[in-house]
């Protein structure tokens, strides 16, 4: 187990060096080099000199092993240089917005998972009846309708037309007001957990089927358990468990939506500051919130990896 | 074979796009037995495909959509080059069944003309990143070793970052138009190509066929192109299918975002963002449409592509 930890780490440790020469490498990309890129952040009628400061201040004069290493050494310190547009460190505006975006994206995903799992138990239950169709066609609709368009249309319908909800979270800096008003966050989150419930329920309800098929539900069975013991005492904890490993691989899907979400409601977090800052090309703020959300993701992933191995007891990570 | 147990079947199998590592179609495999009389596997293959009445309505969908997209346009002529401030947001009826935009475009021409992009993109990107993928994933398989190692830890990296924000960055640096686009999701997407088509590799390289290929003198990349990858095509397929409804939905998102498809021209997701706009008026009709549009396409292709799965583990089982 032990190993099996230490090998995962490793593992994420190299995704994370990757991630961070992915973006190193797309701050190569900005035309013009390293003048390109002090133009992008200070405009067109920089004088030379500002210019000038701007390569000293951002070592874009150093070679790029120097600059790569630099880079490694900023973010590991959480100094993620500075905004020029918002005139901040982007340190502290990732403080700012990162912690809703970490609200949101829990809150959807508990959301997900108290649904589509009840959702997938009772469809294996009442498996090939009209119910049961009705929520698969449900899902696949579902599973195809992205986060815009839901968002909007729940937005045109119970905002505009039928004043239920509001339309965009509030403007306040104050994480408890924002996130205790259910009027401006219901929205959102029932928009970027639709797609995750309609997969989820999919996988419980399979899930589910495979493990009511399995040796030890028969025994349990012909040993004359009641029909709510079986589905419950032997199936249901054990066709939990694949769910685990699917919300850790659907987490980078699950950012990816939180980025159009929090578009559609101008939900002030991550995916919108991420937006904001690519459209005033301010690079520094991108490649900070990309590594900040992908370390995000890997993590995620890697507690949800080891959360299975802790659940299932069969599960004994040997090395090879 | 009854078509309860059809729908059953599919049913179990959908969102799979999402992760390759639960198997699919849990409960029971698919009757393929009864088939044994028939001759071909093609014409089994077709005949499991339009039992199955989902796939069917996939392609219904699909063929509609192509016909409404190229064909319409020749009988339903609007005006898609210059704005006419004199007819902007106007709800439906009349001349206009779906209304029009903000820039006095017809909205169901409209729909027409932005389906051409978004059907255009999603299937090139798909086969982009199908192509890309499959050599990729043979390439790496086949090598084992350190190739293998390297290039698999790099689709690791690229996958655990959320594409969305690699699209952005990559959208922003290079504002890029329409085949850039094809390019940029089919490279982005290669990922779970490259993963399957990966471990097709691995268990096929060790076939007898393969092996005695080798002994025959066979180059490395004539067992892969010539053995490897044609009996990987199923799988292939399969996954180029759901490529499909994925591109179309990342090309979708971008432009709803603003940094995909640039006015004048349009997709459906650039269409989305212009209806946002205008959310507090109420105008669904510049919503609803171009919303419905991509719902449909990304079922048929999901659909389809759950079809094609099926239909493919009725050939694995007559083996």
């Amino acid at each position: 187990m032990i190993s099996y930890i230490i090998r995962r780490l490793i593992q994420a440790i190299i995704v994370i060096f990757g991630v961070t020469a992915i973006v190193f490498l797309l701050f190569q990309l900005v035309p013009n080099g390293a003048v390109g890129l002090a133009r992008t952040d200070l405009g067109s009628r920089a004088s030379p000199y500002q210019v000038h400061q701007f390569i000293i201040a951002n070592n874009l004069n150093l070679p790029w092993w120097d600059q790569y290493w630099h880079l490694i050494a900023n973010y590991a310190t959480l100094n993620f240089g500075h905004s020029y547009h918002y005139n901040q460190p982007v340190a502290t505006l990732i403080g700012t917005y990162l912690p809703r975006s970490l609200v949101l994206v829990t809150m959807a995903i508990v959301l997900a998972l108290v649904v589509a799992i009840p959702l997938g138990v009772f469809q294996t239950v009442r498996r090939n009846k009209p119910s049961d169709y009705a929520l698969t066609g449900l899902a696949f609709i579902f599973y195809a309708m992205p986060a815009f368009v839901l968002g909007n249309l729940l937005i045109l319908y119970l905002a505009v037309y039928h004043h239920v909800f509001r339309p965009v979270v509030p403007d306040t800096e104050s994480l408890g007001q924002m996130f205790t008003d259910w009027r401006s966050m219901t929205l959102p989150v029932v928009t970027l957990a639709a797609v995750t419930i309609a997969a989820f329920s999919r996988y419980m309800r399979s899930s589910m089927m495979d493990t009511l098929a399995e040796d030890y539900v028969r025994t349990a069975r012909a040993k004359g358990a009641g029909r709510l013991r079986v589905l419950f005492r032997h199936a249901f904890r054990n066709a939990l468990m694949p769910i685990i490993t699917l919300l850790g691989l659907s987490l980078p899907a699950i950012v990816s939506g939180a980025v159009i979400t929090e578009t559609v409601f101008n939900f002030p977090g991550m995916g919108y500051l991420t937006l904001q800052a690519a459209q005033v090309y301010d690079v520094y703020i991108v490649a900070a919130t990309t590594v900040v959300a992908t370390v995000a993701t890997v993590l995620g992933s890697l507690l949800a990896d080891l959360l299975y191995a802790v659940v299932d007891p069969r599960i004994r990570y040997v090395h090879g | 074979m009854s078509t309860v147990k059809q729908l059953e079947d599919v049913s179990t199998v959908g969102g799979t796009t999402l992760t390759p590592t639960v198997p699919p179609n849990l409960n029971g495999a698919p009757e393929g037995g009864e088939a044994g009389s028939t001759g071909s596997i093609g014409r089994l293959i077709l005949r499991v495909f339009l039992e199955n009445k989902l796939a069917v309505v996939g392609v219904a969908i699909v063929v509609l959509m192509v016909g409404f997209c190229w064909i319409g346009p020749l009988f339903y002529h609007t005006n898609q080059i210059s704005v006419n401030l004199y007819q902007v947001t106007l709800p439906p009826g009349g001349s206009h069944p779906l209304g029009t935009d903000p820039s006095g475009f017809d909205v169901l021409g409209r729909l027409m003309y932005a389906g051409q992009t978004s059907l255009e993109v999603g299937l090139a990107a798909a086969a982009v990143a199908t192509l890309v993928g499959v050599l990729w994933g043979a390439i790496s398989g086949y090598f084992g070793g350190i190739v293998d190692a390297v290039m698999m830890r790099v689709v690791d990296i690229l996958l655990s970052i959320p594409s969305l924000l690699l699209l952005i960055v990559l959208a922003v640096l290079f504002s890029p138009g329409k085949w850039d686009l094809v390019l940029i999701i089919g490279f982005l997407a290669f990922l779970y190509p490259a993963r399957l088509v990966r471990a097709e590799t691995l268990t096929l390289r060790t076939r007898e066929y393969v092996q005695a290929v080798r002994v025959m003198g066979g180059t490395g990349r004539r067992i892969v192109g010539r053995h490897i990858i044609p009996n990987a095509i199923g799988t292939i397929v399969v996954n180029a299918t759901f490529q499909v409804a994925d591109a179309i939905l990342l090309l979708a998102a971008l432009s709803y975002l603003g940094l995909g498809i640039q006015y004048p021209q349009a997709d459906w997701g650039s269409m989305l963002n212009t209806g946002t706009s205008y959310l507090d008026n109420g105008d669904w009709w510049l919503l609803i449409p171009a919303g419905a549009c991509i719902v449909l396409i990304v079922v048929a292709f999901n659909f389809i592509g759950d079809a094609l799965r099926d239909s493919l583990e009725v050939r694995l089982q007559q083996r």
